[in-house]
């Protein structure tokens, strides 16, 4: 086990808490830059994939894992994100002020949309949220002149200095920056005054607000930024997909956001990118189970939403903390070796709380 | 006038008058307890003080400000922090972490310099820490600083508690049965906190409470509440020997 002695106040400030840190992740970050050149594309697209859903994550689990607030539209923002930055980039904007454009009007539709939805809590705001993504998707099919209807939209493919977006290695290099950048600003906003609103929030409000916590604010900053953070994902999947029609961003893609922050982890970082090498994955998976299923089963076609249903539920009843959680657990039993004591993770039931004031 | 004015409150729920034309003066510094039998609408009056219900009638001065006037969220800014009946800490967040959300009102930094973490709230981020610091060493938390509240035992939870409403700096502090549920020990310890709470950081307390012997030992004055009314007012002898206070408590 590793004991961390502490001297310093900036100790518990510092993103890196000790060197091992330093190490594992540095090491981490260069196998992902070394790996375009030993993988086929095929792989790489699907590793481009993984980093845009883990972006999504991040933003999800923001309002989610941390504020505590449902969303069951949140692919209505990759919507946002996506149209805008391929509407701009048809119009000749260069890249890099079209993604910009594109998260800063994903942020502004979250406050937007934010400040009246979040007056409702737990089921209400679940529910409209849901109507919230039901909505976008038919905006997105009768805003023609914006968004070109059902007929959908080309996205057009920037040039990096000669390298086109269809090369997979530039596209594969252009997410993972984006990860790791977003990754940086969603660790900072977290260990800053404004993440610790949040997670007041999250674990009780009426404490937050007799501390000083503006709760409408903060609720509508928190959507804000989480729609920022899918509007990003979005611009890059409006590359990945390459042509955008509005049936992409409908419910299921947002229940695939909320079984990735579920299966990876609520209330951690690192669970959003468990969660998206699952969600990423699982289609893959489910293909090649079909192959092996009886074909009366295997060719039904609401295979995959079964699955994915089933997965949730079986999360939630048997690991709550996700595959994160999960991964925390391990990582103690060998720490604990031999002496883990299987207790160590059951929760002390209190009866402390109430809903009284 | 006082330095802490509750004049007139009425408050009722439907039919109930959960408090009726209810007024009190409490002197800066000193320590102002608040008994009852339960019903006695003792916890609505602080969630009137807070804001969390709002009074039919009646209104609430501390230090020359209006306090009805403000916002739920304001409240802390004035100097008033409270304390809960039922514990409400952030259960997942560390010791640390919940007495940093008590300075969470000094925050000058927005979101954007958030998300760089831009050098002014690094630095203030020290300033908070050392701040909360302090209150740490006040109340003896230094084993549990970065213990998730949901480990903690209950008699700690408590006073995580009043550490939180301590790191806001207030003028004011105002504790909902801040001894139920500790050990002798711990409520003996809380009384000489309070006592130190008023005498070296100079605040002023208001506290319900129902341990009569901590009561009597901690407070300056007493206000003694019986469904909603007013029944007596004044040092711990006077309040001890009231003919009223008696029956409400014991019967006839």
């Amino acid at each position: 086990m590793r004991f961390i002695f502490k001297t310093n106040y900036d100790q518990d400030i510092n993103i890196v808490r000790h060197n091992g840190d330093r190490i594992s992740y540095g090491l981490l970050v260069a196998a992902m830059i070394i790996i375009p050149f030993f993988i086929d594309d095929f792989y790489l697209g699907e590793l481009s994939y993984v980093f845009i859903l883990a972006i999504a994550g991040i933003g999800l689990m923001i309002l989610s894992g941390y504020t505590g607030l449902a969303s069951l539209g949140h692919a209505a923002f990759l919507g946002v994100g996506a149209y805008t930055h391929a509407f701009l980039l048809t119009n000749g904007i260069p890249f890099y002020y079209s993604i910009i454009i594109a998260v800063v009007v994903s942020f502004f539709v979250g406050a937007a949309i934010g400040f009246p939805i979040l007056r409702l809590t737990g089921m209400y705001l679940a529910i409209a949220t849901l109507a919230f993504g039901f909505i976008a998707e038919h905006i997105f099919i009768r805003w023609e002149h914006f968004t070109g209807g059902n007929r959908g939209m080309v996205v057009p493919t920037p040039e990096f200095g000669g390298i086109s977006f269809y090369d997979s290695a530039t596209f594969y290099y252009v997410c993972l920056i984006s990860l790791i950048a977003s990754m940086f600003a969603a660790i900072n906003i977290l260990r800053s005054p404004t993440g610790r609103a949040f997670v007041a929030i999250r674990d009780s409000e009426i404490a937050a607000q007799s501390l000083g916590v503006n709760i409408a604010r903060y609720k509508a900053l928190s959507f804000a930024i989480s729609a920022g953070f899918t509007g990003l994902a979005g611009a890059l999947l409006a590359h990945y997909i390459g042509y955008l029609a509005p049936d992409i961003f409908n419910i299921f893609f947002s229940l695939t956001l909320l079984l990735l922050i579920v299966v990876g982890g609520m209330g951690s970082l690192h669970g959003t990118i468990y969660g998206a090498i699952f969600v990423g994955s699982l289609p893959q998976m489910i293909a090649i189970g079909r192959d092996y299923l009886p074909s009366s089963i295997g060719s039904q076609p609401g295979l995959e939403p079964l699955l994915f249903g089933l997965i949730l539920v079986l999360f939630i009843l048997y690991e709550p903390l996700g595959i994160y959680g999960r991964w925390l657990k391990i990582k103690l039993f060998f720490e604990m070796f031999p002496t883990y004591k299987k207790q160590t993770f059951k929760k002390q039931k209190t009866f402390t709380k109430s809903d009284r004031v | 006038m006082g330095y802490f004015d509750v004049n007139n409150i009425t408050v009722a729920f439907g039919g109930v008058r959960a408090l009726n034309d209810v007024s009190f003066s409490v002197n800066q510094n000193e320590i102002f307890t608040i008994i009852g039998p339960n019903g006695a609408g003792k916890s609505t009056l602080f969630n009137v003080i807070s804001r969390i219900y709002q009074p039919n009638n009646g209104n609430v001065v501390f230090d020359g400000k209006n306090v009805l006037n403000l916002k739920a969220h304001q409240i802390s800014q004035v100097g008033i922090a409270r304390t809960f009946q039922n514990l409400e800490l952030f259960e997942n967040a560390t010791v640390l972490q919940n007495l940093l959300l008590g300075r969470h009102i000094y925050k000058k930094s927005s979101f954007l310099s958030d998300m760089f973490f831009l050098n002014h709230v690094k630095k203030s981020e020290r300033e908070q820490r050392l701040k909360v610091e302090e209150i740490i060493d006040f109340l003896d938390l230094q084993h549990y600083r970065d213990t998730p509240i949901h480990g903690l035992p209950y008699g700690v939870r408590k006073n995580v508690e009043l550490a939180r409403a301590l790191s806001t700096d207030p003028k004011l502090l105002l504790l909902d049965e801040p001894s139920s549920g500790l050990t002798n020990e711990e409520t003996i310890d809380l009384g000489f906190w309070i006592k130190d709470i008023k005498n070296l950081l100079n605040i002023t307390v208001v506290m319900i409470e129902h341990d009569m012997s901590f009561v009597n030992k901690v407070s300056d004055r007493i206000l003694a509440l019986n469904y909603g009314q007013v029944l007596a007012e004044g040092l711990p002898e006077e309040i001890q020997s009231n003919a009223e206070v008696k029956k409400a408590y014991m019967g006839e």
